[in-house]
């Protein structure tokens, strides 16, 4: 990925020219649906996903309340385990770890397992300007890199891209970066998934050297766990001989048996499967199976600031599922690039500013990237309080001396739902509703709040609503 | 060590002020009321509905009928060389006329030319359809598993829990796992679900009652 965030225009600039392709939006459109709906069928199997859901929230709020002890239970784990814990206060120094630890295998490729952490740190671009190359594995990162494309969804992070669009990118550009792709390729999925299968076998058997995420890493075991769906990420996990796991330090859960909670919440809120084709959890080193060497480097990166909010806190909760993006009308229009950050959709619009502050661009705008509808809070499987944490991000950066103009980030992040005026009593009322009668909002749109879990988004957006009621059209009820 | 774990730790502390002093881990209540199974079915019948959900194939068979169905499936699947664990149970391979191969550490470049992998497995999970390797007894290390383009997996009836809760009760966080779903898939072009990326591409599960 060469393309990096940085000088990205606010969201209400960006939000503007997503929304003009008409093509970005009808993909968005379909995949959203299609992804919403086998989630809400998923977990409408489980008849106690709210307690699951309580209970996932509050194994998180307890972690995040005593968060050092469990790193430093976590460190003692893995080192008792064979392998060896790094600390990096911020991206910078993340990429000098990460780039000696490579350096002094002898080695000047790596194969890496998609992970959202390394993409938050520019790990590639950084290992590239020291002479290594990063390979990603994953397919749909493999179309972004090859592309030079930035990832639009957390989890299908190719989604803006059509089968055709795919076909071309494998042709014209599989042969810069190794095995070419066959001739006469077809736009037929089997054919371009084939395609990749080959280009990166011969990779993942000769490389020595892996990077990878956690999407939960156990204190009292020192276990790492990270799911995925086509068999990347075991090929990077155990062929080769160092394998270097970069992890924020809100991935720690206290215990093994916590992740019967997490691995029954994450399948079914992200894929909408009952469990990924495929989890790998590994504690250290295992002879004979497996690296000889595991080094895990734990990313502050910003994260400690989110963590002093008390408000906003609940943000490193995020399981990064993406359930929130494939229900946020916003994203629906937008897509993830003009979020401007790894992070698209409703927690982008919440853990990016309380990452990297709200002074500057896009930040500042993030936190007007909502209708404050709600519907990401009902999906989310360890109910963080988005339109919460963004009301009180927009009070900070109204606050904030140099704030340009709150009208100009209001009227253009309107103008994506199609009427400022309109969505700024909208917003208001929704506001209003919310502190007097909590996580509810006036009829119809109660009907959202009331069920405790969004099936999905209902035929009218809470614009249309107001419009139609503005307009006399509403029955009351 | 470097001074950075001081300083994330300061950070985390300092962040952490309005955590009272007194309080203990604990002292946050985590609610159990969530279920420990879901009752969805008879294990074995939703462990077979479940993997067949994922386009896997179910074969069930009995202890004396596993040979002849390990042969079957191979010779369904024209597996010309089958590679399994060191420790696998001979009485597997006593119908099949393909050539197996035991993995004494056998290298990449053997299993690259390696049609099938028979494995047995550490438990499945009825109500997900996931098997669990924990390269325990029969199941050899995770690199046979994952390069041939066929895995057939026998699973026990008694090692088949109800539920994820369960299964995390009965492994061992220290081991190595890979809890298997299904084949390889991936829904990046279109959301299109195609099988088969880079693990095997075809899964089948033989359960012995
Ligand atoms: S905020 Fe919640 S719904 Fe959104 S990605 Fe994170 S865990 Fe999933």
């Amino acid at each position: 990925m060469s393309t990096a965030f940085m000088g990205m225009p606010g969201f209400p600039r960006a939000a503007r020219a997503a929304v003009n392709d008409a093509q970005l939006r009808s993909n968005l459109r379909t995949a959203t649906r299609t992804i919403r709906e086998k989630r809400d069928a998923a977990v409408s199997e489980l008849d106690d996903w709210q307690d699951l859901r309580a209970a996932g929230q509050a194994i998180k709020n307890r972690t995040l309340r005593h968060l050092d002890l469990y790193l430093e239970r976590l460190e003692s784990a893995v080192q008792a385990a064979g392998g060896r814990v790094h600390w990096a206060s911020d991206a910078a120094e993340a990429n000098r770890l990460v780039t000696r630890l490579v350096r002094d295998t002898g080695e000047s490729e790596v194969v890496k397992v998609k992970s959202m952490t390394t993409q938050e740190i520019e790990l590639n671009e950084a290992l590239g300007q020291a002479g290594i190359t990063a390979y990603e594995t994953d397919l749909a990162e493999l179309i972004v890199q090859l592309s030079e494309d930035r990832p639009s969804h957390i989890l299908v992070p190719a989604i803006h891209r059509n089968r055709a669009e795919i076909r071309d990118i494998l042709a014209s550009h599989m042969a810069e970066w190794g095995t070419p792709a066959p001739e006469g390729l077809t736009d037929d999925p089997r054919a371009l998934a084939e395609a990749a299968r080959r280009h990166l076998r011969d990779r993942f058997l000769t490389t020595n050297v892996a990077v990878s995420g956690a999407n939960f890493a156990v204190a009292d075991t020192g276990t790492m766990v990270v799911l995925e769906s086509e068999g990347n990420g075991r090929m990077c996990l155990t062929l080769p001989r160092t394998l270097i796991s970069v992890v924020g330090i809100e991935k720690v859960v206290p215990s093994w048996s916590d992740l019967e909670v997490f691995l029954q919440l994450l399948p079914r809120s992200s894929t909408g499967e009952r469990m990924n084709p495929y989890t790998s959890t590994w504690t250290g080193v295992a002879p004979g199976d497996g690296p000889e060497e595991f080094h895990l480097v734990l990313l502050d990166n910003g994260r400690t600031n989110a963590l002093s909010d008390t408000v906003g806190r609940q943000a490193l909760r995020c399981i990064r599922c993406s359930a929130c993006l494939n229900v946020c009308p916003v994203y629906e229009r937008t897509g993830g690039h003009a979020y401007g950050s790894v992070y698209p959709g409703p927690i982008g619009a919440i853990l990016t500013p309380q990452l990297r502050g709200t002074t500057a661009e896009p930040e500042a705008s993030l936190p007007y990237a909502s209708s404050l509808c709600g519907a990401c809070y009902e999906v989310c499987p360890v109910s963080i309080d988005i339109p919460d944490v963004l009301v009180r991000l927009r009070e900070q950066v109204v606050s904030q001396p140099g704030h340009r103009s709150e009208k100009a980030a209001m009227r253009a992040a309107g103008w994506v739902l199609g009427g400022h005026r309109r969505l700024g009593l909208a917003q208001a009322a929704a506001t209003a509703a919310r502190s007097v009668v909590p996580r509810r909002l006036p009829p119809p749109a109660s009907a959202w709040t009331d069920s405790r879990d969004l099936p999905s988004v209902p035929g009218r957006t809470f614009r249309e609503w107001w419009r139609d009621r503005a307009e006399g059209k509403e029955s009351g009820a | 060590m470097n001074g950075s774990r001081e300083r994330v730790l300061g950070r985390i502390r300092a962040a952490l002020a309005d955590v009272p002093a007194g309080e203990a881990p604990p002292d946050v209540s985590v609610p159990q009321t969530y279920a420990a199974s879901h009752e969805q079915g008879e294990r074995l019948e939703l462990l077979a509905g479940r993997i067949a959900d994922y386009r896997a194939e179910v074969h069930r068979t009995t202890g004396g009928g596993l040979p002849d169905t390990i042969a079957a499936v191979l010779s369904q699947r024209r597996t010309r060389r089958a590679v399994t664990a060191s420790d696998a149970p001979p009485v597997w391979f006593t119908s099949t006329a393909a050539e197996v191969v035991r993995d004494d550490g056998v290298d990449v470049a053997t299993l690259e030319g390696t049609d099938s992998v028979v494995t047995g497995c550490a438990l499945a999970v009825a109500e997900t359809g996931t098997l669990v390797l924990d390269s325990g007894a029969a199941q050899g290390r995770r690199i046979i598993s994952l390069i041939p383009d066929h895995h057939v997996c026998v699973v026990n009836a008694s090692d088949v829990v109800a539920s994820v809760p369960h299964a995390l009760h009965r492994l061992d966080p220290d081991r190595p796992l890979t809890w298997i779903s299904g084949p390889s898939a991936t829904s990046d072009i279109e959301l299109e679900r195609v099988e088969g990326v880079h693990g095997p591409r075809v899964l089948d599960v033989v359960l012995v009652e």
